[in-house]
């Protein structure tokens, strides 16, 4: 039983972890930029959250207030910083990415204290829904919920709309996909957009999750999530997407079991590397998907 | 002198052995490294451990700039399976699984650090004159091997793996020692840290240290032995310089970063060496990630 709820719990965070690498692998596969900032993005959407929720009174003004401020956020970041820098080695855009991420976290800070913030009333939190022996909180069931419609509404996109078909041509070919008339500053707009949106998401789901936001919840996470799309190879959805649920589930577990020897932000380091030493070109082998 | 100025040269001297570690794997050799600190920490705590147990400094600094060149290797054998992006994301898990360790670990005080570490026993000026001595001798190994063949042959790995090992190169024994060089030289400014500080705890070799010894090369000019050096002087002066910012600083930091890349991605021997070659050789000298 213990086991089960301990899976649970990492397939939860899992879920959040899958829901940032998806967008930063994208950037990644269309840009060849490793998106630090992503980590800003995700801190970004769960103060909005939180404050537009606080401020309203309502979560349903609060979570696509969040969306759409981290969609833009990431569709400026990508106008103003990126989209000069692309043909810079790719040291140069990574440093102003990380630059940005100590920026953004100083900005949150400032604009709303050092502390961090919770939410007024969140009826959610100590909610639990009775499946079978199983018991589990609905903020759980809602995130593992949204992950899956999220991921497989994305994947159905990519997969089947004109956009998504642009995506893919211009991952294979970038040059070709311009010859028949892709427009890749457009495509790579709506790929900030959604992948930062994604982000968004992830971070309103654990600011209800844990009912805090800090002004440094971003930096762990971008360090996990940077892991995570090496783990499942550079570029590849389904690799993030796996890569994110084995790492919930390994963290929830080794803090058990690993607790003497490492703390549980080491164990996306120790499957990183054990993952590396096995197969140095991700679990999945990097393709156009 | 006064004594706040007094104390702020052997942090400078810290600051510029250890940009100057990073520059010879990262500049030279083309390997990024994104966890110095942990070079860094590795040196700082061996050092605290061997001078608890009563070693003098005389054997403890050529000690563990050694082994901490050892332990170099051991990563960059790391290096060897993986390169560019996938190296970085590795290397910042490196980070993260010293820090994860170390703070578990009874024998290195947990998060509490290390505390009691005795005086190097040389005095204040003494101190000063050692870590003046260390640069110096530091920045001449490095100007150096820049010059040396070993520097060609790291310099032809930057640019193209392959055809380095085309012309007979043999590559993973240079990528080796660029390690073993850089690591002995984070683990060298470790060393001085410790007797500096006096006090270590594992916040001082985060993974915010790794991006701010990587910024002091990449604003310095990556390859560049006096940008780097003048790179590494501003950017620790830098926060002193703006303590009147107050709570802005980190912002202000960020904010550079941001900047110095979007408008000068060669950092500052870009712009030095953009402005003394304009017009007599054109731009074809181009500065290597």
């Amino acid at each position: 039983m213990y086991y089960i709820d301990l899976g649970m719990q990492g397939l939860v965070y899992g879920s959040m972890y899958a829901l940032m690498a998806l967008g930063l692998t994208l950037i990644y596969g269309l840009m060849r930029v490793l998106h630090i900032a992503h980590a800003a993005v995700f801190t970004l959407g769960a103060y909005i959250g939180v404050v537009a929720t606080n401020v309203t009174g309502s979560l349903w003004i609060g979570f696509p207030a969040a969306i759409i401020v981290s969609a833009l956020t990431g569709v400026l970041v990508y106008k103003l910083i990126y989209a000069p820098l692309l043909s810079r080695p790719p040291l140069v855009p990574l440093v102003a990415s990380v630059g940005l991420l100590i920026l953004f976290e100083d900005v949150f800070r400032i604009a709303f204290g050092n502390l961090g913030l919770s939410f007024e009333s969140n009826p959610y939190l100590y909610m639990t829904v009775t499946i079978g022996s199983l018991s589990i909180g609905v903020l759980q069931l809602a995130m593992l919920a949204s992950a899956a419609i999220i991921l497989t509404g994305f994947g159905l996109f990519v997969s089947l709309s004109r956009t998504g078909i642009a995506w893919r041509a211009t991952l294979a070919n970038p040059q070709m996909a311009t010859t028949f008339g892709v427009n890749i500053p457009q495509v790579h707009c709506i790929n900030f957009a959604i992948g930062s949106a994604l982000a968004g998401v992830a971070g309103v789901l654990i600011a209800l999750l844990n009912n805090y936001v800090e002004p440094d919840m971003g930096m762990v996470v971008s360090y996990k999530a940077l892991a995570i799309i090496v783990l499942g190879g550079l570029g590849s959805m389904q690799g993030a997407l796996i890569g994110g649920l084995l790492l919930g589930v390994a963290e929830s577990f080794g803090t058990v079991f690993l607790t003497d020897i490492f703390d549980r932000d080491a164990i996306a380091a120790v499957c990183l590397i054990a993952a590396l030493m096995l197969r140095p070109e991700g679990l999945l082998k990097q393709r156009a998907t | 002198m006064s004594g706040y100025l007094i104390s702020l040269v052997p942090l400078l001297g810290i600051n510029v052995i250890l940009a100057m570690g990073l520059n010879v794997i990262a500049g030279f050799c083309g390997q990024i490294s994104l966890g110095q600190a942990a070079f860094y920490g590795i040196g700082a705590y061996a050092a605290a451990l061997l001078a608890l147990a009563g070693w003098p400094l005389w054997i403890v600094l050529p000690v563990v700039t050694a082994v901490t060149g050892a332990c170099g290797v051991a990563i960059g054998a790391v290096s060897l399976r993986v390169r560019d992006d996938f190296l970085a994301v590795t290397t910042i898990a490196v980070n993260f699984l010293f820090l994860g360790i170390v703070r578990k670990s009874a024998i290195m005080g947990g998060e509490v650090g290390l505390a009691g570490i005795p005086a190097s026993g040389l005095g204040q000026y003494g101190f000063v004159a050692l870590v003046a001595g260390l640069v110096i001798a530091t920045v001449t190994l490095c100007l150096y091997i820049k010059s040396s063949w070993l520097g060609f042959a790291f310099v032809s790995i930057a640019e193209d793996e392959h055809a380095a090992r085309a012309i007979a190169i043999p590559v993973p024994a240079f990528k080796l020692a660029a390690f073993f060089i850089g690591s002995a030289m984070s683990g060298l400014a470790g060393v001085l840290y410790c007797y500096y500080a006096r006090f270590i705890t594992p916040d001082a070799f985060n993974f915010l240290v790794s991006v701010s010894i990587l910024a002091m090369v990449v604003i310095g000019g990556i390859g560049s032995v006096w940008g780097v050096f003048a790179g590494a002087i501003l950017l620790t002066l830098f926060p002193e310089i703006i303590r009147f910012a107050g709570e802005y600083r980190q912002l202000i930091y960020g904010a550079m970063l941001v900047l110095v890349m979007r408008f000068s991605p060669g950092g500052l021997a870009g712009i030095i060496s953009a402005g003394a070659l304009k017009g007599r050789f054109g731009r074809h000298r181009r500065v290597t990630a």
